[in-house]
């Protein structure tokens, strides 16, 4: 040991400033979300209203130009933002304000001025909604074979294909579309800003799914949609990898939101069982209750460290392709053995509509999927670590 | 410019999560105990102000009496939407009744000077005596409504609004300038901005002895001010013999948690006559009527 106890020094991942955003996130779900929460599920969508609420206090521009509407801020700011929100208990809702931010970022980096003005700052004031469109019927996580194209006709582009599983679908005024310019493969994709009047744009019904039930999801169709050639994003042929620039901070969200379903499960388990009573005694007198309760907090506890210092490293410039791709699978196991098991704790009450340990098991079963699925990591953690080794002379 | 209003606030223990050991052994409050909120009523106040700002157009100067830690409040009055936050702050003002009190915030409100409307929370939770408001008015030769739940009209030379009274309310027209004075339910206070939270939140405190109108800069944006004015007896023109512990006539000598219990439980017969009596009995006992 080379350091005495007492001048140990960590890192704390959030200052005093960090906090005051956290407490005025938290109000504002506080009123205006958690009231409505039930009500929202059952309809299945969030309303526009809430989102121009949240766009007109600020929340929905955080890390965005501060010339195109955003607030300055840094990694952590848009970490607290989305835990406020998961806070809610419902992680529909908190996809429904938060699914922008895998629409705008390409624009961001890669738009005109005028792309950014017309497709940027209306979706962080909450004018409308933004919505990311690449996976297809036919292929999700092969994105490289997307089959939508977009053939270049004079000034305009004509679009024809179809998009599914799409958020915020239904809402949404724009869509950032993948769609292939060029030959087959990576090489041949575009990233275009369709807005939801264009000719020949269509929206399919709500799709019904298993959990994100306040979200909006449906699938879009292009048939012979006609979008300005001023609205294809940076280059033609690019899009593929504008497209995987804003992976990384996808994923830490994610990442940030699972572990949020996993310490909102813990919470209401930690309280169930000082309350609820068996065999002349409270859940939380069994040690099997109690274990269960220890294994749970230190599988999150771990999972929460590892992402928060990928979060730190990501703010500081490092590439963490890797780890976030490490950090978004370890967060799904953890939530995956957490939710199962708060449930199991709630018995029958976890079974039952209108508790939240129910929602979250529901809404925790796409964090494995969206975003990329636990395999598509695990097939990026591979390459890299075998690239590593060789690099390594392994 | 539209209106200048100035808007008290405080910032209190927060007495609705009491802890064991809330209070010394000496019977005073122990501060450190309790966590320090901004007290709900003045939140009302300070929505008010910004209601009207909105509509009319208005600079809004929320002002807070208090240690150094009190500028938090002024910091959420930022975030929440205000122009400028001033704190009052010596320690000649320690100990203040509400007197000694509303004497140095009618000082400060002098030197801010030329205001149209002062809006305040009717009391504050540590307290409760709601007199503030009404002597900061009475200081300044101010008309004053007290316990008002509706602003219903304003312009830039009346005010009609709604005062609750006992046994109802009654709606009220003054001249500007006036002092009013907020209850709970007059509105649902607004959540703090984002972007003024990223804006303010390492805004500082500075101790200014320049004169208001040399250190004010006409609000419009967020980046307007550079930090909350931190003013003292002497900033303020107050006179120490009528500040803070020797300024007040009132000290407290005690305080103790009451718990009220029922004394006597009464089967009451639920018959005409049994009825008849119990209402005979309450008014008797002057509990109605």
């Amino acid at each position: 040991m080379t350091t005495a106890g007492n001048t140990a020094s960590y890192q704390n991942y959030f200052t005093k400033e960090h906090d005051m955003l956290r407490q005025a996130m938290r109000e504002f779900v506080k009123k205006e979300i958690i009231p409505y929460v039930d009500d929202w599920e059952e309809a299945g969508e969030t309303p526009m209203d809430l989102y121009r609420k949240a766009g007109e206090l600020g929340f929905l521009g955080i890390n965005y130009p501060v010339e195109y509407g955003g607030v300055e801020g840094d990694v952590f700011d848009g970490i607290v933002v989305s835990e406020e929100l998961c806070r809610s208990g419902s992680i529909g809702i908190a996809a429904s304000l938060s699914i922008h931010g895998v629409a705008l970022p390409p624009i961001v980096a890669h738009g005109t001025h005028e792309q950014k003005e017309k497709f940027v700052r209306p979706v962080i004031k909450g004018k409308r909604k933004a919505a990311l469109a690449v996976t297809e019927p036919d292929g999700g996580s092969d994105v490289a074979a997307l089959k939508t194209t977009a053939v270049r006709d004079g000034d305009h582009y004509v679009v024809n294909g179809s998009k599914t599983f799409i958020t915020s679908g239904i809402k949404a005024g724009q869509f950032t579309v993948a769609v292939r310019t060029g030959g087959e493969g990576a090489h041949g994709i575009s990233l275009l800003i369709v807005e939801s009047d264009s000719p020949g744009f269509s929206v399919s019904n709500k799709l019904k799914k298993m959990g994100w039930w306040a979200s909006d999801t449906a699938e879009l169709f292009f048939d012979n949609c006609i979008v300005p050639v001023e609205n294809l994003i940076g280059e033609e042929n690019k899009g593929f990898y504008y497209q995987m620039e804003n992976f990384q901070h996808e994923r830490l969200g994610m990442a940030g939101q699972t572990n949020m379903i996993s310490e909102i499960c813990l919470d209401e388990c930690l309280r169930y069982v000082k309350e609820r009573k068996a065999f002349g005694k409270t859940l939380s007198g069994f040690q099997v209750t109690r274990h269960k309760l220890a294994e749970m907090a230190t599988l999150l506890e771990a999972s929460r460290e590892f992402t928060y210092r990928i979060a730190a490293k990501i703010n500081a410039g490092e590439n963490q392709v890797k780890e976030i791709s490490m950090a978004k699978n370890f967060a799904c196991m953890v939530s995956n053995q957490v939710t199962f098991e708060a449930t199991q704790i709630f018995g029958g009450y976890g079974f039952m509509r209108g508790y939240v340990v129910e929602r979250l098991y529901r809404d925790n079963r796409v964090m494995s999927i969206g975003g990329g699925t636990s395999e598509i990591m695990n097939e990026i953690i591979s390459r890299i670590i075998l690239n590593e080794r060789k690099v390594r002379g392994v | 410019m539209g209106l200048k209003i100035v808007v008290t606030v405080k910032q209190v223990p927060d007495t609705h999560n009491l802890s064991r050991d809330a209070m010394k052994p000496d019977g005073t409050v122990n501060r450190n105990a309790l966590p320090a909120i901004f007290n709900p009523e003045d939140l009302n106040a300070l929505e008010e102000a910004l209601k009207i700002k909105e509509t009319l157009g208005a600079t809004v100067t929320a002002i807070s009496m208090g240690p150094p830690k009190a500028k938090d409040v002024l910091k959420e009055c930022l975030y929440r939407g205000a122009d400028d936050g001033i704190l009052i702050s010596d320690r000649q003002f320690a100990g203040a009744d509400t007197l000694a009190t509303s004497y140095a915030l009618k000082c400060a409100v002098e030197k801010i000077g030329g205001f149209d409307l002062i809006l305040c929370g009717r009391q504050a939770i540590d307290g409760d005596t709601a007199q503030v408001g009404p002597q900061i008015a009475e200081k300044l030769n101010l008309n004053q409504l007290t316990c008002v739940s509706e602003i219903i009209e304003i312009n830039d030379q009346t005010v009609i609004a709604k005062r609750i009274v006992e046994g109802g309310y009654e709606i009220v027209k003054s001249r500007l300038p006036v002092l009013i004075t907020i209850l709970a339910g007059a509105n649902e206070p607004r959540s703090p901005s984002a972007k003024r939270v990223m804006a303010f939140k390492n805004i500082d405190s500075k101790v200014c002895e320049t004169s208001y109108d040399e250190v004010y800069v006409e609000p419009d944006s967020c980046d307007m001010i550079g930090f909350i004015k931190e003013w003292n007896a002497r900033t303020i023109d107050a006179d120490p013999s009528i500040c803070g512990l020797s300024g007040s006539p009132t000290k407290v000598k005690k305080i103790e948690g009451v718990v009220l219990t029922t004394g006597v439980a009464k089967k009451v017969e639920n018959t005409q006559a049994g009825i008849a009596d119990l209402v005979h009995e309450l008014i008797e006992e002057h509990i109605i009527g």
